[in-house]
């Protein structure tokens, strides 16, 4: 082989990749500045003696009955607004992910005289997810609280409108992300888009988008315990009831809760990817 | 339908049929048709074909010969740059959007790689062929429970692939799976079959008797057969009709007998290497390949 031949069989890859590693490296360091980013700090003798002397209540957890009957009833509460906070985003997410995804798009046949305009009209529902999840749980649930009053409504409310907006973004991806030519075809021989959504997208999309909800309903359960810190119930509130009492041995019992509830969701999710497989 | 033995093939042909009346109405015709891809590289320059309704057309020519443009764009699945196109009497890309979607359920194309989800079983697969016919309420019912499962294994019995009823696509051979596509349009009952290397993953035998499959379709309904083939014998044996399609351009549009072996020579001829089939060299002697599948 020539010389000329060799440097052509050179990866013409290779170079953006380089870029792009550079670019990631140089774009951490102002966030290290900006953070004031300093571990030093966490062993301070005075920070440390004051999270050493909480943190040494830890063990063993509390373990009164009384106590434990509240954890389980704010267990509950908090499974609660996760699953139906989740249920509602589900019911925003679904049809507008149906609407945002272009792999479902019957003007692209063709395409059609109109596609650009109908692509132009998909831009609209987009924008909706976007506003929906731009603003975060914690703040809707702000305002919720304010609205509706303290309780697990306004966590169920802030998690549906959030997480609707999450959900409906991360399906139209999945749609998005493997084959389009089942569904195509579908439409192709005369299929509508929801059928051809049933029968060309669904089968091979389903185990991601089961895996991908039962994912975010275990961030639900997270989030529900963080809304709970502004009044929205469930376990959040007693944790932050703890916390402000620096009461180790009770805030220790309700993160193992949390550690059992992230478990729980983790073997649902591979039941679900078995059931499915 | 006209009687056997006399072939009406030319576009000339084709013009003096369709003037005697219902038997040689037009199904499929373009006139001055190109498509230009995205790129600018032209796939279709100027093509002229009609084809009436219960003909039997073959389309051959070596690959990038504008073979899958033509027959998608006969299909409703592409819209042309220019010319002139009508499907079934109608102009597709002049109706409204219902309007060619009920067009399409009456136009079926197998396609070379069928477009089968790789979770779905096999019944659903080819009950898929016949969505454009039903409601929303039947499909979503039938996902539950197939609701047509004489129709799915009639269809898949005729490609002797009934017991993989229930098996998934994602279990089939990628000949099994070319057959799966070929039942599922047979169980779309559309008026016209396009076929895009229907048989490419076949073996010789297997694709001789799909073929044979097709074309006994159409003659029992009266429809419409355009294929697209690599098998050159395939095509003499089974077609009456030979369009040779080479570069964008209709290099000839002949009836069978009228098919020469330069004609096939120059059609495939420049490539470089020898055409081969089934992977031997292929002899491209139309008299004698017509004799084969018969």
């Amino acid at each position: 082989m020539t010389a000329v031949g060799l440097a052509a069989a050179r990866d013409p890859a290779a170079l953006p990749r380089l870029g792009l590693a550079a670019l990631a490296l140089l774009l951490l360091w102002p966030g290290l500045r900006i953070t004031e980013f300093n571990p030093a700090v966490l062993v301070d003798p005075g920070n440390a003696a004051t999270m050493g002397r909480f943190l040494s209540q830890f063990v063993p957890p509390a373990l009164a009955p009384d106590f434990l009957l509240l954890v389980a009833r704010a267990t509950i509460e908090t499974l609660a607004i996760a699953t139906l906070g989740t249920a509602l985003a589900f019911i925003i997410a679904f049809p507008l992910s149906l609407m945002t995804s272009q792999s479902l798009s019957l003007s692209a046949i063709g395409p059609s005289r109109d596609a650009a305009l109908r692509r132009a009209l998909r831009y609209p529902w987009r924008l909706i997810l976007i506003v929906l999840r731009a603003i975060p749980e914690l703040v809707w649930a702000l305002l919720f609280v304010r609205a509706v009053g303290l309780g697990p409504t306004a966590g169920v409310l802030a998690l549906a409108i959030t997480y609707g907006g999450m959900l409906g973004k991360v399906y139209a991806e999945i749609y998005e992300s493997g084959s389009n030519r089942p569904a195509r075809a579908l439409m192709e021989g005369g299929a509508g888009r929801l059928q051809a959504y049933l029968y060309g997208l669904l089968p091979a999309a389903l185990p991601e988008l089961v895996s991908y909800t039962i994912y975010r309903w275990e961030c639900a359960v997270r989030a529900s315990v963080i809304m709970g810190f502004v009044g929205a119930g469930g376990l959040g509130q007693q944790l932050e009831l703890s916390m402000r009492m620096l009461n180790g041995a009770e805030a220790s019992t309700i993160l193992i809760t949390f550690l059992l509830l992230v478990l729980l969701a983790d073997g649902l999710s591979a039941l679900f990817r078995r059931m499915l497989a | 339908m006209r009687a056997a033995g006399t072939p009406m093939s030319s576009v000339a042909d084709v013009a003096r049929v369709a003037a005697r009346g219902e038997a040689g109405a037009p199904a499929l015709g373009v006139r001055a048709l190109s498509l230009d891809h995205p790129g600018g590289r032209r796939a279709l320059d100027a093509v002229d074909i009609a084809v009436c309704r219960g003909e039997r057309v073959a389309i051959i020519g070596p690959s990038g010969a504008g073979k899958t443009s033509l027959l998608r764009i006969l299909a409703v699945a592409q819209r042309p740059s220019e010319g002139a196109l009508e499907v079934l009497g109608a102009d597709p890309w002049a109706l409204g959007a219902p309007a060619r979607r009920a067009l399409r359920r009456r136009v079926g194309l197998i396609h070379q790689a069928p477009p089968l989800p790789p979770r779905q079983r096999v019944v659903t697969a080819v009950l898929a062929g016949r969505l454009g016919a039903w409601s929303l309420a039947r499909s979503l019912v039938s996902l539950a429970y197939p609701l047509d499962l004489a129709g799915a294994r009639a269809a898949l019995a005729r490609l002797d692939l009934a017991e993989r009823l229930f098996d998934r696509c994602d279990r089939l051979s990628g000949g099994q799976a070319q057959r799966v596509g070929i039942a599922r349009v047979l169980y779309q009952r559309p008026e016209v079959i396009l076929a895009d290397e229907p048989v490419s993953s076949l073996d010789p035998a297997l694709a001789n008797h799909a073929v044979g499959v097709l074309v006994s379709e159409a003659i029992e309904r009266h429809i419409t057969l355009v294929a697209s083939l690599h098998a050159v014998d395939l095509a003499l044996a089974h077609f009456p009709r030979i369009i040779g399609l080479r570069d964008g351009k209709v290099l000839f549009d002949l009836p069978t007998e009228r098919i020469e072996d330069t004609m096939l020579e120059a059609l495939y001829a420049q490539e470089g290497f020898a055409p081969t089939q089934h992977g031997r060299a292929l002899e491209l002697s139309a008299q004698r390949l017509r004799g084969m599948a018969q």
